[in-house]
């Protein structure tokens, strides 16, 4: 309980021990507090700063989606367009085709009616030969009279 | 507890006295092995005791923040780290309250204080014989383990924050205006001749209040851990007188040592906050 020596050992075991403090202590953990500090609120702006852009970006997005249903729409309209066109196209195609056919048709029926009316002038000329042959009695030579048969025969 | 061959009164003396070495009055130069043979050492003496736990707990406390400061993480703060920074932010928003200028001596200052007079303080919280009995086989009689009972240890800081004072009081404000804060006020008139008159009469009141400050600083610090570690020691005597007494000591250990826990943190807390007032006062102008 006396004052003695202990005062000046004890002043100056505070004093270092308030140095030291000072500069190996204290700087740091209160620095790393301010950093997390800052950090903690930069991250807080940078969140805000992301919510905002994830709203712009949400705008953006309505405006495609509404952009590219527009053009949905477009190309849906001109692909009926030209749908109904080809429909037509095809339409006449086929009218052309089927008159073409009918008349391809008529004329090989024509053809045929020729074919036959020829045959059965022939026939008729033969018969008409064997026939008249037959009312003369007389063995005509089919060769000498050919020729008077085939111009029987066109005249029919 | 208290030993057989020894008396109260003994029994208190014997744990109030430190273990101080100096000259003896033989001229050999050893431990004193009484209270009056540590008196009669004078001012050339130490109080090994005192020294030895101051120290050792101000290590500890700075071996604890240094490893932490090495450290440190900005990111995700763990165990120790957590702790020593709830303290600093705690030291920290002390001094925002109630230091205004720009020093950054002064929060390191106040960690220091705070803790180093906690960890001290602390000490009380042992039960008295404990470190004494293991002393005594160690050889060692005299062991006095609350540094902060110690005037010496109180006194010691109280004159390192005084010094501070004075010297940022002259820094800041010159040695005029410390000199003015000494003689001219609180009196203070318009008629240099009164203002003159008045000078002594402000130099006796501001000296006092001046040389107020260390001094209470440490002997408030001192007197209420004295006193609590005297109660302790009273209850301690009880142990010695019987079972039930005995019993009722223990009990009224556990009390007082649950109290104390608010007292330690306490006085150091007022130190502290009183030596960052102090500091506010010599930045500022009155």
């Amino acid at each position: 309980m006396n004052i003695n020596l202990t005062l000046i050992g004890q002043l100056l075991s505070f004093v270092i021990f308030v140095w030291f403090t000072m500069k190996y202590v204290w700087g740091p953990i209160t620095g790393a507090l301010e950093e997390r500090r800052k950090g903690i609120a930069d991250g807080l702006a940078a969140g805000e700063k992301g919510q905002q852009q994830q709203e712009l970006a949400k705008e953006r997005a309505k405006e495609v989606l509404k952009d590219a249903k527009a053009q949905a729409a477009d190309i849906v309209g001109q692909a009926q367009k030209r749908a109904a066109e080809i429909i037509d196209e095809a339409k006449g195609d086929a009218r052309v085709e089927g008159e073409r056919l009918i008349v391809a048709a008529r004329a090989e029926i024509d053809q045929e009616v020729n074919r036959a009316r020829a045959h059965l002038r022939e026939k008729l000329a033969a018969l008409v030969v064997s026939g008249a042959g037959k009312i003369l009695k007389k063995e005509i030579n089919a060769d000498v009279n050919k020729n008077i048969v085939d111009s029987l025969a066109k005249e029919l | 507890m208290a030993g057989d061959t020894l008396t109260s009164g003994e029994y208190i003396k014997h744990h109030l006295t430190n273990l101080t070495f100096g000259q003896t009055s033989d001229g050999s130069w050893g431990v004193a092995h009484s209270a009056a043979e540590a008196k009669a050492m004078g001012f050339w003496a130490i109080n090994l005791d005192t020294m030895f736990w101051s120290i050792i707990l101000g290590v500890a406390f700075l071996y604890f923040f240094k490893k932490v400061a090495d450290n440190v993480t900005t990111g995700v703060p763990v165990g120790m780290q957590n702790f020593a920074e709830w303290i600093c932010e705690f030291i920290d928003t002390s001094v925002r309250g109630s230091f205004s200028a720009k020093n950054d001596l002064v929060a390191p200052l106040s960690l220091t204080i705070f803790i180093w007079i906690f960890l001290m303080n602390l000490m009380d919280l042992v039960p008295v014989d404990v470190i004494p009995e293991l002393s005594k086989l160690l050889g060692i009689h005299y062991m006095k383990v609350v540094s902060t009972t110690d005037p010496n240890a109180t006194f010691g800081m109280a004159i390192g924050v005084f010094v501070l004072v004075l010297y940022y009081t002259i820094k800041i404000k010159g040695i005029g205006g410390f000199l003015g804060e000494l003689t001219l006020q609180p009196f203070s008139s318009t008629n240099p001749i009164i203002k003159v008159l008045f000078i002594p009469i402000n130099f006796v009141l501001e000296f006092v209040s001046l040389i107020a400050k260390p001094v209470s600083l440490a002997l408030r610090l001192f007197g209420n851990m004295y006193a609590g570690e005297m109660i302790f020691i009273l209850i301690a005597i009880m142990y010695s007188t019987g079972l039930t007494l005995g019993l009722f000591a223990g009990v009224l250990q556990l009390g007082w040592a649950i109290f104390h826990i608010l007292i330690i943190t306490l006085q150091a807390f007022i130190f502290m906050t009183l030596t960052i007032v102090y500091m506010e006062m010599a930045h500022n102008e009155h």
